[in-house]
């Protein structure tokens, strides 16, 4: 047994035992701090699988802020009351049976699908050279797929509408509080020491992304997050959401990513095409807009709904 | 470059999408106007659509980016794509027109939230319906459903209450699960295939265990969405507690899009695995729905309520033309004289005929009757059904345009509702199938009681006089009188609609028939 299998079978159980704890403990908090490390044993397990692009996605949003969401939800609930029973042990067993069966059946399928897989892989790095980057990922996020990292762009806005529409109407047009009720220095610190260091890890993930892993997503996660601290620790207020300016932000990437492709129609032949030669540039100015919109519809996503009523 | 009638599909898909970027930097207090502003444009691009499919006489694609698929994405239009694009740009032309009243700032007045939220959300819907019809692209398809579940679930809680909340959150648990679902069977497609397009895979798929896999992961997910029978527990409270313009869209077009998508899936991505038994199990769950649905409208005590329900049931229907376009071996055709392939054909047209226009006239009906609903639930203060007595003396207009949207969801000819009931009647006895006409019937007779509950006292009642609390703005019941004229008028443009359905289908091949 060499040492690679060695780890990916340790990595293997270590995922499934972390699952299951995940679901087996009983208080909220506890299964969201497993959820988190679930989430980062995945992505090493997606570095194991040589996909380093998905397992920074994986870590940044799947764990990071999915992770800061359920801990906020998790930490809302404590108060709360709740009114419906537990469900009994009958419907909890036949529950595990069902996703046991589903899992075993998928596990199944996957070892019925063709080896070796068929893959587009060497069609888009076929491709790669007329784009002018280098990481064939980003090549089907912003040139072959760029349908569908566009319309990715414009989920995140419906969605932050539900959260706002959550606001009583007095309180529309105010600004969400997300602030820890008593933030100690330790959380002060973190929140005054990271965030130089986040901002410019965030930015290399998309400035990079162009020939390495990392994209507008994985970087305006990293972005989101520190924001998120620097507004739980209380050093800065998220900004009122009738501000036109965080308006225009949100938007930008949106709006930056639909105006090349519509220039595309004119210059390229086609919506979405990029003119010969100026792909990559333009391919860098859409991340840009898109990690500042992505980073910050995906912190207010996090802050909640407006609460402070207007002035 | 833009006589290229294929930049219509383009134009169709961004078109609300750029609304929604400027409806926020602009905010509420323009975000009315400019959906009213864009109504229009999106009509006129869905007409331009229709007009150029027929002319064309084929399936309109455009390569984004100009990349082929598989690498690429492409868009692609057919006849059903055209016929359902073109219905969607009505109904939200006009729940725009008649949610104005409610939804729009005053002048002078600062953004609110329903006035931002609303438009904004109706017109990311819009965006992602027409996507859902136009994609091509098994994994667009899933972003144009996310689209589609992030704008319906915040219009379901629009008014914000706790019971609200508690139906919007249930319409979320169903919606991602039916979002789960069907990614799992997109993945599975894709590393058995190496695909994601519709047309390549239609070449690619074989019966198999993983495509099996993958369309009922697929199906349910849909199904879910769909609120077919039994996965319909979410829809009632949903559609008959969200505001009136809101259910209005949520019914007749959202659960279409999903049901939309079924279709595609059966016959255009895996027409390989189309086959007698899924095709009956299918239509089967329709049946119950039908069924059990009008049983459970026949029930209730509120209008909003009761006309929730009935979508339960009439999306039934459209479960009905799976057997009825793939007929069972074991059958044998009625019409001995011709042969076999060429009755096949006819039949399988009248059933897609028969499916398009049942959906098409549906989504005008239960537009114009949640509506109606809305008006007579405002101007009365309640839509309790026991005190709608001689509603229709104050009312008159509402009343009417809920009647002949009733009679076209009954099947009573002239209407849009008949011609689709009587295609699928018919196709049900040229293949023998004469269970599924039973359910037709008996389905008809249901809906027909349960309207009657309504209608009944609201015209014949004894009530001398009903005082409004509200009064209701004429055009506004004229907006519902369109709606439901619309339906019944569908009647009549059937025949042109034969050749329309058909165009660019995949199946086309052998059916040389006029």
């Amino acid at each position: 047994m060499t040492l690679a299998l060695a780890v990916d079978i340790g990595l293997a159980l270590l995922v499934l035992a972390v699952a299951g704890w995940t679901i087996a403990v009983r208080d909220t908090f506890a299964a969201v701090i497993g959820f988190v490390a679930y989430g980062l044993l995945l992505a090493l397990v997606w570095v194991r699988l040589a996909a380093p692009d998905v397992a920074l996605t994986e870590a940044a949003v799947g764990s990071g802020l999915t992770g800061l969401l359920l801990l906020s939800a998790s930490a809302r609930l404590r108060h709360a009351k709740t009114s419906a029973a537990p469900p009994g042990p009958v419907l909890q067993w036949a529950a595990g049976a069902l996703c046991i069966l589903i899992a075993a059946g998928l596990a199944a399928l996957v070892l019925l699908l063709p080896d070796p897989a068929p893959t587009l892989a060497p069609a888009a790095v076929a491709h790669l050279p007329a784009t002018g980057l280098g990481n064939p990922v980003t090549g089907v996020l912003m040139v072959y797929r760029a349908i569908d990292t566009f319309l990715e762009s414009v989920v995140l806005l419906p969605a932050l509408l539900g959260v706002w529409s959550l606001a009583s109407e007095g309180d529309w047009g105010g600004a969400p509080i997300l602030r820890h009720p008593r933030p100690d220095g330790a959380l002060t610190l973190m929140a005054q020491v990271l965030p130089p260091l986040g901002i410019i890890v965030g930015v290399y993930l998309c400035w990079n992304s162009a020939d390495h892993p990392g994209g507008a997503f994985q970087g305006g996660a990293v972005l989101a997050a520190m924001w998120v601290l620097a507004l739980l620790a209380g050093l800065v207020d998220a900004p009122p959401i009738r501000q036109r300016g965080l308006r225009v932000l949100l938007v930008a990437g949106a709006a930056v990513l639909l105006a090349v492709g519509l220039a595309g129609i004119g210059l390229a032949g086609a919506f979405l095409a990029y003119p010969e030669h100026y792909s990559k540039p333009l391919i860098l100015a859409i991340e840009m807009a898109l990690v500042l919109s992505i980073a910050v519809a995906l912190a207010l996503l996090v802050a909640g709904p407006p609460v402070r009523t207007p002035s | 470059m833009m006589q290229d009638p294929s930049n219509l599909l383009v134009l169709a898909l961004i078109l609300p999408v750029a609304g929604l970027l400027l409806t926020l930097v602009m905010g509420g207090r323009y975000a009315g106007r400019i959906t009213l502003l864009l109504a229009p444009v999106g009509l006129a691009v869905a007409a331009a659509l229709v007009v150029s499919v027929i002319h064309t006489d084929d399936a309109l694609i455009y390569y984004l980016g100009g990349w082929i698929p598989p690498l690429g994405v492409a868009l692609r239009a057919d006849g059903l794509s055209a016929i359902f694009i073109l219905t969607t740009a009505v109904v939200i032309g006009a729940t725009g027109i008649f949610a104005r009243a409610e939804f729009c700032v005053p002048p002078g007045q600062p953004e609110s939230r329903i006035s931002l939220t609303f438009w904004a959300l109706l017109l990311t819907l819009w965006g992602a319906l027409n996507l859902v019809f136009l994609s091509n692209d098994l994994f667009s398809l899933f972003v144009a459903l996310e689209l589609l579940t992030f704008s319906a679930i915040p219009l379901v809680c629009l008014n914000g209450s706790a019971g609200m909340l508690a139906a919007g959150l249930r319409y979320l648990l169903f919606a991602l699960l039916g979002s789960v679902l069907y990614l799992l069977g997109a993945v599975l497609l894709y590393g058995a295939y190496g695909t994601l397009d519709i047309g390549l895979l239609a070449e690619r798929v074989r019966p198999e265990p993983v495509a099996w896999a993958a369309a009922a992961l697929m199906t349910v997910g849909l199904m879910a969405k769909t609120a077919l029978f039994p996965l319909h527990f979410w829809l009632p409270p949903a559609h008959a507690g969200a505001p009136a313009a809101a259910s209005a869209v949520l019914s007749a077009l959202v659960i279409k899009a999903s049901l939309f998508l079924i279709v595609r899936l059966w016959f255009d991505v895996m027409p390989a695995l189309m086959n007698p038994t899924a095709a009956q199990i299918l239509a089967t769950l329709g049946a119950a729905a039908i069924l059990f649905g009008s049983v459970l409208a026949l029930r209730q005590a509120r209008l909003k309520l009761l006309i929730a329900y009935s979508t339960v049931a009439q999306i039934g229907y459209l479960f009905l033309i799976f057997p009825l376009i793939t007929r069972p071996e074991s059958v044998s055709f009625a019409a001995a004289d011709l042969s076999t392939e060429l009755v096949a054909a006819v039949v399988s047209t009248s059933a897609w005929s028969g499916g398009v226009l049942q959906a098409v006239s549906h989504a005008f009906a239960k537009a114009a009757m949640f509506m109606a609903a809305g008006l007579i639930a405002q101007s009365l203060g309640h839509d309790r059904i026991a005190d709608l007595s001689s509603i229709g003396r104050a009312l008159p207009i509402t009343v009417l345009a809920f009647a002949l949207a009733g009679m076209s969801l009954m099947g009573l000819p002239p209407s849009g509702g008949f011609a689709a009931k009587w295609l699928l009647l018919t196709a049900t006895i040229e293949t023998g199938q004469w269970w599924w006409a039973l359910v037709i019937l008996g389905g008809g007779l249901l809906t027909g009681s349960y309207l009657f509950r309504v209608l009944a006292p609201a015209l014949f009642g004894a009530r001398e006089s009903v005082a409004l609390r509200v009064p209701v703005a004429r055009y506004r019941e004229v907006v519902v009188l369109a709606l439901a004229l619309c339906s019944v008028l569908l009647g009549f443009v059937r025949l042109g609609a034969f050749d329309l359905v058909q165009i660019g289908r995949l199946a086309k091949a052998g059916m040389g028939l006029p």
